[in-house]
């Protein structure tokens, strides 16, 4: 019941939060500052993007995109989201199942270790698996060497390469969007509780039911937000990729290094068109966490209301 | 609260199991090379890798303008956070939205969007120039780098708690004969500083580690506009693996240490409110 009151404490907090007053000049001098600062920083390089990508006309922007080595990186780029989004979401699950459901020693912990990529440089990132599987990393002997009895001989026998090659742009992939869909749920199930899961227990119902009818329907949304984020980051990860890859044109170049060489090319435009396409991508993130947000508040209001009603009646 | 008496759910071992063998795999397997790595070094070398005068140059730069911009952050962070809050203005949710920007554009787009901005022949660029501030590949450049990549850390920190702080002690703090000037400063501002604390820690975390935006815009010049994360790529390219792993090892000990003190702090912040 706790949990109603303080949600009614918070609707009706929203209503009245914008009644408190302050001189007019107050008000718009702060407004005018805070615009200028997000106009400055953020609206002026956004509309930068579009505009060098438009520079040279609509015919020179898609050109960008039938160069061979362009879409060599999108093909690239898909794959590396489409192994690391789906791992990472199977994780962030059996995460947040693990720590929201159960109690035990240590969660405080594993939760400060989930969110360890982020507080790693994206180029340390990319460093650890060059230590661990380049020339002379710790398993780079058994890579191409064959002097391991059989693991080098069924590598060579395979012509596996990882770093400077398509498996270690996929790792460090993983690496730095790993915490993304975890981070989202966890919370969000801690606040659900397991009470609904308890009940489904006592009503004979398998685990794999109520994941899928009761835990996984509750969490949807957040699910869903964790994905975009965790895939937004996946497509356009630039630091720890580039140390893992070889910068082979057609071959090991995702689409943020292809601009990179675009741009270093002084092929301006098209580098611009190309990184258009990740910055549309940015801004569908954008609004998409809006739109879990906004059903998130409505999903709230109404409980809320409805509890309202109660007492009234 | 629940008592452990009652049924217990499924799939516990297995989830658990599932995430530490996962996590162990991708995460902390990977992070324990580098030290294992650097651990290899003699004292020596060690220390001729981390303290070479160029590598000495690169922190200053690093830590020094991630310093600044975090700062930066903190009051326009805070005017930000305040204006989306308490007032009403054509374009609010917009601005509310685009906040999160910096977390969304890959660094690789927000590098070169922002160098082509500030260039000599860039929008706001050719408006310094005549004043003689040079931005694009001079610190400034990688100022302004920094403070975009760090820009929605205070705002998202201090939003929430200036959402729920109650109006009653601002009314209460006017009542009692305060100026709007102080109640900000002795009620709003120290109900705020923990979080404040937090969104700068958060920043100039973030910033240490900036690689993707900042090359772009920096210049790159040794000793001059050359940052950390730059140095261990040039050292890796080299096959400096000792000298890239001793200098990395230096960047994640600098990370752990901020993230244990946010975590620290945001401790000490939860007790505080009970």
């Amino acid at each position: 019941m706790a949990g109603t009151v303080s949600t009614l404490a918070h609707v009706a907090k929203h209503r009245q939060r914008r009644s408190l007053g302050d001189p007019r000049w107050v008000r718009w001098s702060l407004i005018g500052l805070a615009l200028l600062f997000v106009g400055l920083f953020l609206v002026v390089p956004l509309a930068a993007v579009f505009t060098e990508a438009l520079r040279k006309g609509v015919g020179a922007y898609f050109a960008a995109f039938k160069d061979p080595d362009a879409q060599a990186a999108i093909r690239l780029t898909f794959l590396a989201a489409g192994i690391a989004v789906p791992l990472n979401l199977v994780f962030g699950l059996a995460a947040s199942w693990a720590i929201a459901k159960f109690e035990f020693r240590g969660k405080a912990l594993l939760i400060a270790l989930i969110e360890l990529p982020f507080a790693v440089s994206p180029v340390v990132s990319g460093l650890v698996y060059v230590l661990l599987f380049g020339a002379q990393g710790w398993f780079g002997p058994y890579l191409g060497a064959g002097d391991h009895p059989w693991l080098g001989s069924w590598i060579n026998a395979h012509d596996i390469q990882i770093i400077f090659a398509v498996p270690g742009i996929v790792l460090a992939t993983v690496f730095v969007t790993f915490p993304f869909v975890a981070r989202e749920l966890i919370p969000l199930m801690q606040a659900q509780g397991r009470d609904e899961e308890l009940a489904a227990v006592t009503l004979g119902a398998s685990g794999w039911q109520i994941f899928r009818r009761i835990t996984l329907p509750n969490v949807k949304w957040g699910l869903f937000y964790g994905v975009v984020l965790c895939n937004a980051r996946a497509m356009g990860e630039f630091g720890a990729v580039s140390v893992v890859s070889g910068h082979i044109r057609g071959q090991t170049n995702t689409i943020p290094l292809h601009v990179e060489i675009l741009y270093n090319e002084y092929n301006i435009q098209a580098a611009f068109a190309i990184a258009s396409l990740l910055t549309l991508l940015a801004l569908v993130t954008l609004v998409l966490k809006n739109l879990v947000e906004w059903r998130h508040r409505r999903v709230i209001e109404a409980a809320a209301a409805a509890d309202l009603r109660q007492f009234a009646s | 609260m629940t008592s452990r008496r009652r049924p217990v759910l499924p799939g516990f071992g297995l989830s658990l199991g599932f995430t530490m063998a996962y996590l162990g795999l991708v995460v902390l397997i990977p992070l324990a090379a580098v030290f294992i790595k650097a651990s290899g070094l003699t004292w020596h070398d060690f220390l001729a890798a981390v303290g070479s005068p160029r590598v000495l140059a690169s922190y200053r730069v690093t830590f020094g303008v991630s310093f600044l911009a975090a700062l930066f952050n903190v009051p326009f962070g805070v005017i930000l956070a305040w204006v989306l809050v308490r007032y009403e203005f054509p374009g609010r949710r917009l601005v509310d939205a685009l906040v999160d920007l910096p977390f969304a554009l890959p660094t690789a787009v927000a590098g070169i969007a922002l160098t082509a901005v500030y260039a000599k022949n860039g929008w706001i660029g050719r408006w310094l120039e005549p004043l003689g501030i040079q931005v694009a590949y001079t610190w400034l450049g990688i100022w302004v780098a920094l403070t975009f990549i760090g820009l929605p850390f205070v705002v998202r920190t201090v939003q929430p708690i200036l959402e729920e702080l109650e109006p009653e002690l601002e009314e209460a703090a006017s009542t009692l004969g305060a100026t709007r000037g102080q109640t900000f400063r002795r009620v709003i501002l120290p109900a705020l500083r923990p979080a404040i604390i937090t969104g700068f820690a958060l920043a100039f975390a973030r910033a240490v580690g900036e690689y993707g935006s900042v090359v772009f815009i920096a210049g790159n010049r040794p000793l001059h506009t050359e940052i950390t994360p730059l140095l261990i790529i040039t050292k890796l390219e080299q096959y400096d693996y000792r000298g890239a792993t001793a200098l990395a090892s230096v960047l994640l000990f600098g990370s752990f240490g901020l993230l244990f003190l946010i975590q620290l702090l945001q401790r000490r912040a939860r007790r505080a409110a009970g």
